[in-house]
This record gives structure tokens, sequence and C-alpha cells, in this order.
């Protein structure tokens, strides 16, 4: 999964104490639903991305457990309340235990 | 009945206008039946502890009429200041129509700013999505959206 | 001899499909005894801003017929209500005479007579002539041109130049703003290559892309006229990746929006827009449920479902316009903004006789130019008819018939499924049928006409879907078409019901049996939404149909039986 690189976009860069900041992010992922079988009457097991987590600066600010009808290649937006400048972290957790992370910046001023 | 759509054409796609979908049809797996009844009732009253939700505050953003069952854009916003006195704590939506009802989950705090998320989601068939949202006092508020999963039909 | 030109200057009752706020009931207008040009453009000027509108243009560029439907059921709050209101009632509802201009622009009784009398209506080079007038007269300052969209598609011209003809010949008319809904049809690129040469804004605030939910177009335009600061707002089709191949703008969803045409009505306020207009091709009983639940929009300029309507509708503060389709009319709605209120409104549908009208000379050079290469063609005579043909109708049409027929027999199939569209000239008894009468009728950008297998199950499937389409109580979920024409299947529709309940009497015509669920049927149709469909192309199969035939002559369809209407 290291290779999975998702694509994240902030609606700003920098932004005053307080402003919101809009997050959205893609990650490519098949999301199977462990519901269906294959040619030779196979269940094909479920394996989905199943919790996604934002942290800015090492704390929370959003986070999600999903489902098998999260649509294959996640997409995700939500916002947070800008506090502190660091790191905007997102990471997505597969059933298999491995991650997927991607980082932006936040410049609070 | 089916739930991951990527291999089931919707009947839009199989269809279209009374237009055949002859293509579309052949598929190289088929289905495992759903084996459960949809949940998504008991997952809302799992998740209120059995305590009223009431109606208002949640904002559902979804089509009335889907355009890819395999990938429908869902809005979810909740009215809350988000302040450490009153907000938006935890986010259920559930649908009614695929075999399990759940969708998602999200958390919020007052980092979050505003309770504002979007995704794209799965429906199998024409059936209603619920939001239901927990607010930091333990109240719960709710909304409900209809979305029809259709063939296609022509007009002007 | 009398010309049929003087026949209408002299002729009977006048059009004056006059209304609004202050004028009376339509009845009161109808004194003059002329329909000449200057009584069409007749107007008295009201207020600041001037709105012309137009819709649903379908690249026809040379004036037509084109029969109003005989039907045009409403369902649940809306049965009986307008725009759904036809024929007879339509008439008396407007105080309008039998025989009249307006009723025969404005309705189908008596069309065949009338249309030896009036003549066609619309062409380019005619509304050309009207919008240079009403632009001199009350100055460019003050007016604005805007186009409802389904403009660049739907003739044999059209389709050969990918919508080439319609810019080359409308960027002529400088439309301040437009919107959309067949022009997606010729997919991304295309529809990108022809807003760049029209030169006008495309406005459509409910159309994104499908990655990143982003705006793909403009929402609105703020425009300055007459001292008031105006807020277009686009809203195409919603429905357009639903009802037309959504392959064939794979990038682009679509969908009513309500949250965000009420967020850009807010926003467009808020940077100063006095008048709030939104362009839209949502179909009319969308519109009037929009105006219900999103307030400060101070007009709505429908479009899509066809509706020509001569006094505008209101819901609450908001103004609804219906101008009709092929370019028969033009909307003009005068209106006095005060204070970011409309105090005061005057409305008038203009109906473009063709032959009370002058041609624009410059308007008329170019609509040759972008026929001449294709002139032989679009004259030359496949057959002729006997009967009226035409498609606008709830449930069938004689040319929807004349499709039917030829796709059973061409293509030796059991049962035909055609689809409902609202466009394409009418065609007048005992006429030639020309190549360009069927291109009117059938032309499409995915025009492959298949042929399979589908169960009884499927077939009734598809009708319900459809019915449901046409006939949801709620706007919201409807698409605005009219129902899927069938061709050796008869059934029964009972509008009033809720989907899955509909249909009934599903019979196979050649035999008289009902159809059953589980057996196969050899089914033929057109416009599939799908990617990869073979086939000839429906005109094709058309052509040939009616050139075998020599004369086509459409006995009345009883095939569908309408209940609970």
């Amino acid at each position: 999964m290291a290779d999975v690189k998702p694509r994240i976009k902030l609606d700003k860069k920098e932004a005053k104490k307080g402003e919101i900041v809009e997050v959205k992010a893609l990650v490519s992922h098949i999301m199977e639903t462990g519901q269906r079988k294959d040619s030779k009457g196979e269940v094909i097991p479920r394996k989905i991305l199943n919790k996604f987590a934002c942290t800015v600066n090492g704390k929370e600010v959003f986070s999600a457990d999903f489902e098998p009808a999260i649509s294959a290649n996640p997409y995700i937006q939500f916002k947070f309340k800008a506090a502190e400048s660091g790191p905007v972290v997102l990471t997505w957790t597969d059933d298999d235990g491995s991650k997927i992370v991607g980082e932006e910046k936040i410049t609070v001023t | 009945m089916n739930y991951d759509t990527t291999l089931r054409p919707n009947r839009r796609q199989a269809l279209s206008l009374g237009a055949a979908g002859i293509g579309a049809m052949v598929l190289g797996t088929s289905i495992v039946p759903a084996y459960a009844k949809n949940d998504a009732e008991e997952l809302i009253k799992k998740f209120t502890g059995g305590k009223p939700a009431t109606e208002g505050k949640v904002n559902l953003d979804l089509p009335e009429i889907a355009e890819n069952g395999n990938t429908v854009p869902i809005g979810i916003s909740v009215e809350s200041p988000m302040t450490e006195q009153s907000h938006v704590t935890d986010l259920l939506v559930v649908a009614d129509g695929n075999p399990r009802g759940g969708v998602a989950k999200f958390h919020f705090s007052p980092a979050s700013g505003v309770a504002d998320v979007s995704t794209r989601i799965r429906l199998a068939a024409t059936q209603n999505v619920t939001a239901v949202a927990k607010m930091n006092d333990g109240t719960f508020y709710t909304t409900s959206k209809q979305v029809k999963v259709t063939i296609g039909g022509c007009g002007g | 001899m009398i010309t049929r030109r003087e026949l209408v200057q002299i002729g009977a009752a006048a059009c004056a499909i006059v209304a609004g706020s202050g004028l009376g009931p339509f009845g009161r207008v109808i004194a003059q005894q002329r329909i000449d040009e200057a009584e069409l453009l007749r107007f008295e000027p009201l207020g600041n801003v001037t709105l012309l509108h137009v819709a649903d243009i379908h690249a026809q560029l040379v004036p037509l017929y084109y029969r109003e439907p005989p039907l045009n059921l409403g369902v649940g709050e809306f049965r009986g209500v307008l725009p759904h209101v036809s024929s007879k009632e339509f008439m008396a509802r407007f105080g309008i005479r039998p025989g009249s201009p307006a009723a025969y622009a404005l309705t189908s009784e008596d069309f065949e007579g009338l249309a030896k009398v009036y003549g066609r209506l619309g062409g380019l080079d005619r509304l050309a002539t009207v919008v240079k007038a009403v632009r001199a007269e009350r100055g460019a300052d003050k007016v604005l041109f805007l186009d409802g969209g389904d403009t660049w598609q739907g003739s044999f011209v059209s389709n050969r130049t990918k919508g080439q003809d319609v810019v080359d010949c409308f960027k002529l008319l400088k439309p301040d703003a437009m919107t959309g809904h067949w022009e997606f049809t010729y997919g991304e690129t295309r529809v990108l290559e022809l807003i760049k040469a029209l030169g006008s804004p495309f406005l459509a605030l409910n159309v994104r892309d499908k990655e990143w939910q982003e705006p793909v177009f403009d929402a609105y335009k703020l425009f300055e006229k007459g001292g008031v600061k105006v807020a277009v707002l686009g809203q195409a089709y919603p429905y357009t990746p639903i009802a037309n191949p959504s392959w064939m703008f794979p990038k682009w969803s679509f969908g009513i929006r309500e949250e965000d045409v009420r967020a850009n009505v807010t926003k467009a306020r808020g940077q100063g827009a006095q008048l709030v207009v939104l362009l839209s091709h949502n179909g009319f009983d969308v519109d009037r449920k929009l105006a219900s639940r999103v307030p400060g929009i101070d007009v709505i300029l429908t479009s899509h479902t066809h509706d020509a309507l001569p006094e505008v509708v209101k819901v609450g503060k908001t103004i609804l316009v219906a101008s009709g389709s092929h370019g028969k009319f033009v909307s003009r709605l005068d209106l006095e903004v005060r204070g970011g209120e409309v105090h005061g409104f005057r409305y008038k549908l203009i109906p473009l006789f063709s032959d009370a009208i002058r041609p624009d000379p410059e308007m008329r050079a170019a609509v040759a130019q972008s026929r001449a290469p294709f002139a032989a063609e679009l004259a030359r005579e496949v057959g002729r008819t006997e009967s009226l043909l035409y498609r606008r109708d709830n449930f069938s049409g004689t040319f929807d018939d004349v499709i039917c027929a030829a796709l059973l027999e061409e293509r030796d199939a059991e049962i035909v499924l055609s689809p409902g569209t609202r466009w394409g000239a009418s065609v007048l008894p005992h006429s030639p049928i020309t190549v360009e009468d069927i291109h009117n009728m059938t032309a499409i950008t995915y025009p492959q006409v298949y042929r399979t297998t589908m169960t009884g199950e499927r077939l009734n499937e598809i009708l319900e879907d459809v019915a449901d389409n046409a006939f949801n109580p709620d706007p919201y979920y409807q698409q605005g078409g009219d129902m899927v024409r069938s061709g050796g299947l008869g059934f029964t529709v009972d509008v009033g019901k809720p989907i899955g309940n509909r249909i009934s009497d599903m019979t196979l015509l050649k035999s008289g049996n009902s159809i059953e669920p589980k057996k196969e049927y050899v089914v033929a149709g057109w416009a599939s939404v799908n990617e990869g469909v073979e086939g000839p192309p429906v005109w094709e199969v058309v052509e040939k149909y009616v050139a075998r035939k020599k004369v086509i002559r459409v006995a009345p369809n009883t095939a569908v039986k309408v209940v609970g209407a």
C-alpha cells in the first residue's frame, strides 16, 4: 500500500487563526465489498479502507469509519478550523491493517 | 440483491431509454445473494441508544435521481456552532435499500470548525438515505432523502 | 390573387399574444385586426430592463411547421394547471378565438387548416429582425438576450457540422448568455470549442467535474442594464447524463442541486445584484417547484418542456416565462426594477410568423451559407405523406408511428421502443417528405438502431421506469419528456399510479397475445445511452422505409390506452 499516493487539495495554504480550511482527498482503492463471487463461484474477500483520520499538527480534526457502501477510489471532503501551523496528515486504514498516508502543510497566521 | 453495482451494471447502464444494454449484461461474476435483511434501522437504534432523533438541523445533499449507482455524490452538513459548549460529535449515514444499511460514520470536534463532509457512495436501487447527527449534549437530529436509481428516459 | 403573406397581414384576429401586469386579460387585447411586423413587435416599453428569451430551437434555422401538443398531462398537484392545459381548454383559458393566429401558433386545434393560412413560424433571420428591433428601440444597454439551450443540436446540418452551423449564425445575435442540454451530446471537447466560437458566456451552476466535485462552468454573470445590476444564473438540464449518454461527457456530473441554486442566488445578491434571473433548462414543473423553495429569484426563463405560454406564471414573487420551442417564439419581458425589487413587468410572447416578419438580411445570408453545402441533400424527396406528421404528444405521434413501423419492418423486430423526445418539425399532409424532414425528426448524435431480445419482464420494467420519469408527481423526479413510444406493443398506462403499477395489459400486437414475463421478444430501438451500440443510423432505416412505401398514411394509434389522467 505504500506506493499508493493520495491526492490532496487544500482550499488555502495559508489561513488566519479561526478560519475554516476545506480539504478534499482522493485515493485509489478497489473497495471490494466482500459480497461478490468470482467466475469460479468463490467469494471475493472484502477489502476496503475502513478508517480515515486527519490530524493537523498532530491533533485530530476529523475522522470517519467507512462501510463497503463507500464507492471505489474513495473521495472525501471535510473542513477544519485553522488553529496552528503544521503538517496536515491524512491516513486511510485498510482491512489488512496497512495504511495509506498523505501530507500537506498549513500555515496559520 | 446486489450491493456492489460495479459488477452488476445498474439498470440504467444496462438499458437506457428502453434500449439494449446487451454487452453490459454479460458478466464474468455472479452475485452473492443478500444473506441478511438491511439493518439500517438497527444501526440507527444502536447509534441513538433508542433515543428519538428530531427532524432538522441536518442537511443532506444528494441527487434526486442518481447518474450512476456506483458512485453517488453525497454531502452532509449539520447546523451547529461547533464550540466546546455546543458541537456535533458523530454523524451516522445509512441506506435502507442496499443489502447492508451502513454507509459511514463521521466524527467531529470543535477543531473541525464546521460539521460538513462529502463523499461518494454506492446505491444498489431506489432507496432512502438517512443521516443522524449526535450532539455533545446527547441529543440527536436527523434527515432523510430518497434517491431514485433509474433506467433513464429522454425529454425535450 | 391574394398571397398568404397578405392574408396573414389582413387576416383575422391578431395574434397579439400580450399579457402582463396592468394589461388585463388576454382577451381584451385581441382587438387588433392585423398581424404585420409592426403589430407583432408592438410593445409599450416599461421600466429599465428588457429580457429577450428563446429556448429549445433544436438547430432549426429556417421557418417551420410545429404543432403544439394536443395533450400535455400534468400529474399530482399540477393536473390541469398551466402549462398542463392544451387544445380547446388552452384557448378558453386565454380567450383565443378558433382560427386565430394565436390558436394556430399555440395549440393543435385545426392545425392542418390553419397552417395553410398562416404559414411557417420561426427562422433565425426573423428572430434576428426582432432582436435587433428591440435592441434599437430600447437601447442595447437595457436589453439582455438569453438563450435557454437545446440550440445547437437537432438537424441534418447541425449533426454534419457538429453544431458549427448554429453557432456561426447565433453569434451574429450576440446572446448575452446561454445554458444547455443536447449541446452536451457533442462531447466535452466539442462543447468547449463551440462555446469559445460563440463568444458568449455559457452558464451552468449545476455542472460539476466528477473527480473533485468542482464547478465546470460559471454559475452566473453580472450585467449592468438600465442602471440595474442584473445577475443571470444558468442551470443546465439536470438529467443530461441520465436521459442522454453520459459516456459522451464522462467527466461531468449534473443534477438539480437546489442548494447550489440557493447559494448562488445569495452570492449574487451579496455582490449587489438587484435583479436575479435564472436561465434554466430544468423544465417547467421543476422550475415551479424550485421557485417555491428558493427565495430571491425574480425571473425564471424556463425551457426543456417546450411550453409556450402567452402569460407568465407567478410563484410567490417569482415570474416564470415559457417561450416555446423550435424558434417559433421569442419572449419579451420588460421589468421595472427599483431598490432591488421588481415593481412592475410587461410580457409578450412574440410569435415569429415568417410571412409577416421580414428576414434580417445578414442572418438570412449566414443561414443560407451554412446550408448551402447540403442544399441538394436537404431538399431530396424521399416520399410523400398523406397524413400530418408530428412527434410532440404525451403518448404517441404520427411520425413516431412511422419510425416504429420502419424499425419493425426494416429490422425484422416484434417490438420497437422509440424515445418520446419533444423535438421534430411537423410535416403537413399531402406534402413531400424530404431528407431534411426525416432528420428534423431523428437527428441525434447517437442514432444507432439496435436489435436485441428482451423478456416481457424487462419490457415492463422499462415502460414503468419511463412512465415514472414522465409522471412522477414530484417534479424533481421527472425528466420532462413524453412516454416512450412502442411499436408492435400495446399497453394501458395509469398515470396516477406509483412506479410499478402504471403499466398493464401489455399485448404483442401481431398476435394479440399478452406479453409473457419470462418470454424473450425481439426488440429494436434507437437512442440507447449505452456506449458501443451497433446498428444503422435511425434516419437511414426510416428513409429506406419511406422510400419503399412511397406514400405514408398513418392510422390513428390505439395501441396505448391512458387512464387516470
